[in-house]
């Protein structure tokens, strides 16, 4: 998979326009009731809003006409009640219409956040951490106001420009048609815009994207950007971004602001074009003064509602690329994922083997990492893998937890085809760990009981003590509560690893894989470790990638990896009397 | 606000010439209404059609003016605004990037990238299309009070009257919203930490099958996130409909008072006429109050934030008058240092020689402060006690970014740029580093038969913190990256842990050659150090040994057990074999 840096743009499936709006709005549909509500309430509050007028007209034309005092104070203490059941109608409508415009981001956050979960690695690692998190929050966030604008504003803006253009049509369909006819020219206009400024949004979208994703990667490499005093480097590409970021803004603002004015050419266009028509060509005897009088009330009617239909317009293509983000995550489908009818794996026994594997990354199928491996490993057995970096060790053990799956061939977990059994059930009885051991924000406690959640502290303990970490744990002012923070403060790397061993630890998994995950212990500690590290192996099957041979040499079996393959196998005491690759390896350190 | 002024001083004039294209547009849009009367009065009812071109050349006309100059007005407010917003991402980024180790160590990643991206829009929002609304309904309401005064004095004590109590809602809501966004900011944060964590740990989280556990973790502060956004939405509803209700009371009272002032003839019915609809005219910019304060709370809010990053000074900076030195050697001297960190002693009394080309060796347990002196040459923490001296001169009193550029250090921690492989390299010295550079340095950090293989060779972008690469892949780049500098003192922080024997000598061999730069090497493999001029070994921030191989081999104790563990047995076998 092409990788993508911060500072390149994301490319992105062109999926139609109406799909995406059609889509969003579904989420809607979940809340049939609270919208069907929130309608009817909408249609009262509109009916008082229409009712005012008539009701001031009332009030001028009659009670002040025939001096009626009384009159015109009941006028006025009716409309204040009409006022009241107004105001509580609102509030009523504002809250349910928050609650379900909330919600809906609630659950697009979550449904997002639960698909990338299942993604695989290929997903994570083909693009830097802080565009997927642009698209969790920001992008979700940018969908709020359509989706309330599209019930509270969208919708009796609508009903009332449907209800002004048929009025107009029964009263005079010909000066209708006169005052109407700039309608398409609108139209046209402003799909013309909408198509140039969608694009223009999408690309100020990834530039905005572009930024979250130099900032993630900026704080989080801060202490090599400022080792290496390359401050004016990332503050150089950081302002280029910035200014990138500007640039598209703008150059989408230049389109977008000419939404406006188009309704208000259009509007005196069509005010124009109404006498001339009605007063020119058709003649007033024809019309009527009535007519022509309530017509231009009416223009006016139209013509609001049709200002704030742009503005939805305006507004829904600005965030509609939002929404594309979201879906274009959703839609990608995981590349891992549980057969339909995976079985659970039984606890392990910790039989492994591996049939004809080849493996090639799906961007270069034709560089095969692995081609046609075939081992079996009886339960218990503990295997080392040796070999010069980059050979394809850590590609072997990353095939039994299913992290890839091989383009050939089959893994086999006593007996059962990985591919059959669910990925949780496969995983969870693994112990994995790696060189980069990846520790959240929380105490110690927590960290370690991120390995089995239900442990108790007894075994946390326990667990911190078989691996060496109880010590350093205690002499730290907080002991297990001690809160490590994103960077680690004043953990040791080291000290790190040990406590990630001990999360392994209390996972008490079936089968083990250590892929360097001794290389950062001195040698002290990892023999303090390795009283642990032997009873975790014990009845264990376990993989173990290392460089040091104290390591290596204790394993049942060393397989030497190079080329994609397996060149020897067998103890370290066969394996020197061979004198072959390992010979040489063995050889290399004393020299 | 005091802080903004900087970046709003440059767009002042076209600020004014906005709010004079608002002017303009609001004055055509009072027209717009005359030209119709015209028309109806004049030519339909009065028959007068000599003026009909006219006016409806005035119409379009106004039509057109209307979009020009609401064109001007919304453009340059953009304009403006994303000038601004700009400005202050790319002063808070730099500020950012100035601040020392210890703030970092408390502040969480997710955190600082919810300020320099929501944060610094809700500003740029403020300054653009909030700001402009609040303008326009500002210069609507002025205009048309001043109609209606013209109209009727005694009348206009009504809305008057009521504007203050708009004010005082308004000002309520906006001091209520702002605690929520203050809480609604920081929950952003928290939300963005957790997704960010799980993220950055997926490796973690997928080998342990922990999916489950981080989704209803999100779940939960997306929950609290909900309730925050549900409690801003409920202050708004306590308020904004008042504010409406507010001004339909005015027009109402306007109706009642008003033809009671008709009736007892103070006023004509015309007037009346006239003045309720202005008082029609003043509801929308009223009702637009409630909203534009809730956006004006949320950029208060986010200000208040930045405002607060930009005051945290660096506690490690440049003294006033830093020393120049011409050429650095790389003679570093660590004079009787201890260092302190949150009140734990990490070093005791450190004290070594490093001569210009000459290597030193560290070893030492874990955790006992070997990376810390590595942190104490970079000045990423200072000294307690003691002094570190380069070239004679005191490390405080060297500019950070010269002492830096001076020191090259391979990170255990190996962090490579989202970026190709070459750019990655050259970090650090861009503009200066040569090609032949690049690749001699990955020749001597043993990378460049690998980098070669790759479908892109050097150009090959790779990953954020490098994934795509195997553990010793990386390590290699980084390696290449530090040599590239060609700096007088170069450090390797346990940096070849995930190297092959093999590999990690003959980068060893091709290092022993880079006879113009001082070495640290920290490593945990004796084979590492073994040919380093001097070796210490470290315990609990003390050096409990120190001298070469051979002497500390002599010496039969911390070492020798150390070379013991790793070497012995395996040498004695090595030799039974070789004597086979």
């Amino acid at each position: 998979m092409a990788v993508n840096s911060s500072r390149i743009d994301e490319e992105q499936k062109e999926v139609l326009k109406k799909d995406t709006i059609l889509r969003m709005f579904r989420y809607l549909l979940d809340f049939k009731k609270q919208i069907s509500v929130v309608l009817c309430i909408m249609a009262g509050t509109i009916t008082i809003s229409m009712l005012t007028p008539l009701i001031m007209e009332y009030a001028i034309n009659v009670c002040v006409v025939q001096k009626d005092v009384k009159g015109l104070l009941m006028l006025g203490a009716g409309a204040l009640i009409l006022f009241l059941l107004f105001l509580a109608g609102t509030k009523i409508r504002m809250r349910l219409m928050a609650q379900v415009t909330n919600k809906v981001l609630l659950n697009i956050r979550e449904e997002l956040y639960q698909h990338i979960q299942t993604l695989s690695f290929g997903f994570f690692d083909s693009r830097p951490t802080g565009k997927i998190l642009a698209r969790i929050i920001g992008d979700v966030n940018s969908l709020k106001d359509v989706l309330s604008d599209s019930v509270t504003q969208l919708i009796p803006d609508l009903i009332t420009v449907i209800c002004v253009a048929v009025i107009m049509l029964i009263k005079n369909y010909r000066l209708a048609m006169a005052a109407l006819l700039t309608l398409p020219i609108l139209a046209i206009g402003l799909f013309l815009i909408e198509t140039t400024v969608h694009k223009r949004w999408q690309v100020y979208r990834k530039k905005t994207s572009n930024l979250n994703g130099y900032v993630h990667e900026d704080l989080s490499g801060i202490r090599i950007i400022q080792s290496y005093a390359a401050e004016k480097e990332t503050k150089n590409i950081f302002h280029d971004l910035v200014d990138q970021h500007y640039k598209s803004f703008m150059d989408a603002v230049l389109i977008a602001d000419s939404f406006g004015p188009l309704v208000e050419i259009t509007w005196g266009l069509g005010g124009f074009l109404l006498y001339f028509i009605g007063i020119k060509i058709i003649g007033v005897e024809n019309v009527g003064i009535g007519t022509f009088l309530a017509f231009s009330t009416y223009i006016a009617m139209f013509w609001s509602p049709i200002r704030n239909l742009a503005n939805f317009y305006n507004k829904l293509t600005t965030n509609i690329t939002a929404a594309e983000r979201i879906f274009d995550i959703i839609d990608t489908e995981a590349e891992i994922v549980d057969q339909e009818g995976a079985k659970e794996l039984p606890a392990l026994n910790g039989e492994v083997e591996f049939k004809n594997i080849s493996f090639a990354y799906s961007d270069e199928p034709d560089r095969l990492i692995l081609s046609d491996v075939n081992f079996i490993i009886k339960p218990g057995e503990t295997i080392a893998l040796v070999g010069p970096t980059g050979a394809g060790k850590t590609t072997i053990v990353n095939l039994i937890s299913r992290f890839y799956e091989a383009i050939e061939g089959d893994v086999l977990i006593d007996g059962h085809e990985i591919k059959g059994v669910t990925l949780n059930s496969l995983r969870s009885q693994m112990g994995i760990m790696t060189q980069d051991n990846f520790l959240f924000s929380g105490t110690i406690r927590d960290n370690i009981r991120y390995g089995r959640l239900d442990a108790t502290e007894e075994e946390i303990i326990e667990a911190a003590t078989a691996v060496s970490a109880h010590e350093f744990i205690m002499k730290l002012e907080q002991g297990y509560d001690t809160v490590i923070s994103e960077r680690g403060a004043g953990l040791s790397i080291g000290q790190r690893q040990l406590l990630a061993f001990a999360r392994t630890m209390v996972s008490k998994p079936g089968i083990l894989i250590l892929d360097e995950a001794t290389s950062s212990i001195d040698t002290h500690t990892e023999l303090l470790v390795q009283k642990g590290i032997d009873a975790l192996l014990t009845g264990r099957t376990s993989f173990i990638i290392a460089h040091r041979l104290s390591t290596i040499r204790k394993a049942d079996r060393i397989f030497v990896i190079d080329q994609g393959n397996i060149m020897e196998a067998g103890s370290h005491e066969e394996l020197l009397a061979l004198k072959g690759a390992y010979y040489n390896l063995y050889q290399s350190q004393f020299a | 606000m005091k802080n903004l002024w900087k970046y709003l001083k440059k767009y002042r004039f076209l600020y004014v010439l906005a709010i004079a294209a608002m002017f303009i547009s609001v004055f055509l849009d009072a027209m717009s209404p005359q030209i119709t009367r015209h028309i109806i009065d004049d030519v339909i009812v009065g028959g007068n059609m000599k003026i009909l071109m006219n006016l409806l050349l005035a119409l379009i006309g106004i039509g057109f003016g209307r979009a020009i100059f609401q064109y001007t007005k919304e453009f340059i407010f953009d304009y403006a605004a994303a000038g601004i917003g700009s400005g202050l991402r790319k002063d808070l980024f730099d500020h950012i990037q100035t601040l020392s180790m210890d703030y970092f160590d408390d502040h969480n990643t997710g955190e600082l990238m919810a300020r320099i991206k929501d944060d610094a829009e809700r500003i740029w929002n403020a300054f653009g299309f909030v700001g402009m609304l609040v303008l326009e309904c500002t210069i609507h309401t002025v205009i048309v009070i001043i109609c209606m005064y013209r109209i009727s004095p005694i009348l206009t004590l009504l809305p008057l009257a009521i504007m203050p109590l708009i004010a005082w809602y308004a000002l309520k809501m906006e001091k209520g919203l702002g605690e929520v966004y203050d809480n609604i900011s920081e929950q952003t944060a928290e939300l963005n930490t957790v997704a960010q964590e799980n993220l950055a740990g997926v490796r973690t989280v997928k080998a342990f099958a922990r999916e489950k556990h981080e989704i209803s973790k999100f779940k939960k502060h997306n929950k609290k996130y909900y309730d925050l956004n549900m409690q801003q939405a409920k202050l708004l509803i306590r308020y904004q409909p008042n504010i409406s209700f507010l001004s339909k009371i005015l027009m109402i009272s306007v109706i009642v008072i008003g033809g009671i002032l008709v009736i007892y003839e103070k006023m004509t019915i015309g007037e009346l006429g006239a003045f309720s609809e202005y008082a029609n005219n003043i509801i929308w910019p009223m009702e637009m109050v409630g909203w534009l304060s809730n956006d004006l709370a949320a950029a208060v809010a986010s200000n208040k934030k930045i405002k607060a990053i930009m005051n945290e000074k660096p506690v490690i900076k440049d003294v006033e008058n830093p020393v120049w030195p011409e050429t650095i050697k790389g003679d570093l001297v660590f004079n009787h240092v201890s260092f302190e960190l949150d009140g734990k002693r990490i070093l005791e009394d450190i004290d070594f020689t490093l001569k210009k080309g000459k290597t030193l060796g560290i070893m030492g347990v874990t955790g006992s402060g070997k990376s810390s002196i590595v942190n104490l040459i970079q000045r990423f923490y200072d000294v307690t006690d003691g002094t570190i001296l380069l070239d004679g001169v005191d490390v405080k009193e060297l500019p950070l970014s010269l002492l830096r550029g001076q020191i090259s250090v391979v990170m255990q921690d190996v962090f490579l740029f989202s970026d190709s492989i070459s750019e990655n390299i050259k970090t650090g010295n861009k503009d200066a580093t040569e090609w032949e550079m690049v690749q001699q340095a990955s020749i001597s950090a043993e990378a460049h038969s690998f980098i070669s293989k790759l479908s892109e060779q050097y150009d090959t972008v790779i990953g954020e913190r490098g994934v795509g690469l195997s553990g010793g892949q990386k390590q290699r780049i980084s390696i290449a990256r530090a040599i590239a500098k060609e700096s007088p003192v170069l450090i390797l922080d346990d940096s070849t842990s995930a190297l092959d024997m093999e590999t990690e000598r003959e980068i060893e061999t091709h290092l022993s050659k880079l006879t113009h730069s001082s070495k640290i090497i920290i490593a945990h493999r004796i084979s590492a150090v073994r040919n380093a001029d001097e070796i210490l070994i470290l315990s609990d921030g003390k050096i409990i040994e120190r001298g070469t191989h051979d002497q500390l081999m002599k010496k039969r104790g911390q070492y020798y057990k150390t070379y013991q563990v790793q070497y012995g047995e395996e040498e004695i076998k090595w030799q039974s074999i070789q004597a086979e």
